[in-house]
């Protein structure tokens, strides 16, 4: 009887959660909530690292370099199904993603592989102290503005 | 009969001369630089401050690229497209020939050394404000930029905003030599005033404009259209911009909001000038902004 009604309230709260996805997704197509979803999850560990090179918050280099682990992660997935033709900001709304996206691929790709380039190199530091991740952090900050001063439409 | 024609010409033409006159640029007077010497160390800070390389230097240019102001971005407006000129210090193509007056001239009066009005794509509207002195120090450290050898692109502009004498009515319109936020202001505020409203020009996509151009200072830093693409220019009055002192001169420095998305558009070169400055440069902007009067919707 215990177990049934566990059962029946983890149902209903999985409807709920089902119903606030779908009225979130019924926003955008899902491509473009699951590239705003991985750019959400690169602020959030961005905050952690840029919280601490700012000194709102105490360095600790093991949550440092999980934060910075996971920017490294982040550039390794594969975008192929993140960026579908006509989710661009004059095609849909909810989006900021600038046509020229699309007409300028290699580019785009370079500089997402900058991005991977400079959170590897904060990888390496994170964990090394304050002044080690501070000097790191910059490089991917560059890398972020790069494309978004390209890219993306202001709000 | 021919008495009453001849007098009509006559105060036609005082008319058309009173209005060519009063379109003319002005210069600046050679005594208003007397004994001023530049400081090109102190002239660097200027250049950040005033954003040159945003417009001038190549478009997403990084690192000493950005020291390299040969021209050529493209700036789409309501009036046509204008292609910023080189302004190296290349003797032909760029402005390495000028004098320190004539470079000054240009800066704070909008005007060109053989007497041509600059459209104010140029914010020689916002320099007109800057201190003498720091003109003088910029010219100083313009003397160690690198010269670049590519031609000036000429503007794309429509009928009758291809005149250049347009732009000197536009100036009796538009061009005052007052700060637009007044009253009372502590020394912070004051530096972060002078700083956006005469070096870093802020306004000019900060604040809307009227029909021809001009800002409407009425609504100063009310956020306005992109005048080149889609989407909204934020306000950055305190009813809208609601971030802390503390975290917009942190924004200014390493271009991240406080949720950590990051800077985008024009501010990514925006940001990375400010972080040229001393943080007390970027505290002051940020108390400035604090003293806006807000604009409510």
């Amino acid at each position: 009887m215990k177990t049934r009604s566990t059962f029946a309230a983890i149902a209903a709260i999985a409807g709920i959660a089902i119903t606030t996805t779908a009225t979130f997704a019924q926003d955008v197509p899902a491509a473009v909530g699951a590239r705003q979803g991985q750019f959400k999850i690169m602020a959030l560990n961005v905050g952690v690292l840029g919280n601490m090179a700012r000194g709102n918050t105490e360095y600790d280099a093991g949550q440092a370099s999980a934060a910075a682990a996971n920017l490294v992660a982040l550039s390794m997935l594969d975008q192929s199904f993140h960026w579908p033709e006509g989710t661009d900001n004059m095609s849909i709304d909810g989006t900021r993603a600038l046509p020229a996206i699309w007409e300028n691929l290699p580019d785009v790709v370079m500089k997402w592989e900058a991005f991977g380039a400079a959170a590897t190199g904060l990888a390496a530091e994170a964990g090394n102290g304050l002044d080690a991740l501070r000097a790191a952090i910059g490089p991917v900050g560059g890398t972020c503005g790069a494309c978004h001063d390209a890219y993306r439409a202001p709000q | 009969m021919r008495r009453i024609i001849i007098s009509l010409a006559a105060i036609g033409g005082i008319a058309l001369g009173g209005g060519w006159l009063a379109t003319a640029p002005g210069s600046v007077s050679q005594d208003a630089l007397a004994g001023l010497s530049g400081d090109p160390l102190a002239g660097e800070a200027v250049f950040w401050a005033a954003g040159c390389a945003s417009c001038h230097a190549a478009s997403g240019a990084q690192g000493d690229a950005r020291l390299v102001l040969a021209g050529g971005q493209r700036f789409a407006s309501d009036f046509g497209t204008f292609v910023a000129p080189n302004i190296s210090m290349h003797p032909a193509q760029g402005i390495g020939g000028w004098t320190e007056r004539q470079f000054i001239t240009a800066l704070q009066h909008g005007a060109s050394p053989d007497g041509q009005h600059y459209y104010p794509a140029f914010p020689y509207t916002a320099y007109r404000l800057a201190e003498t002195q720091d003109v003088v120090d910029l010219w100083a450290f313009w003397q160690t930029l690198p010269s670049a050898d590519t031609p000036s692109q000429p503007h794309d502009l429509g009928f009758p905003f291809s005149i250049r004498r347009a732009a000197g009515v536009w100036n009796i319109l538009n061009l005052q030599d007052d700060f637009t936020i007044t009253g009372d202001l502590t020394e912070t505020q004051a530096r972060g005033r002078y700083l956006a409203e005469a070096l870093a020009h802020c306004a000019e996509c900060h604040t809307p404009r009227d029909a021809l151009g001009g800002l409407d200072r009425t609504r100063w830093m009310a956020g306005a259209p992109n005048p080149s693409g889609t989407g909204t220019i934020p306000a950055l009055t305190p009813d809208k911009l609601t971030w802390s002192e503390a975290e917009i001169a942190a924004y200014l420095n390493d271009g991240f909001t406080p949720d950590f998305d990051s800077a985008g558009g024009s501010m990514v070169s925006v940001i990375a000038n400010l972080a040229m400055l001393p943080e007390a440069d970027r505290l002051a902007l940020a108390a400035y902004l604090k003293a806006l009067p807000p604009v409510g919707e």
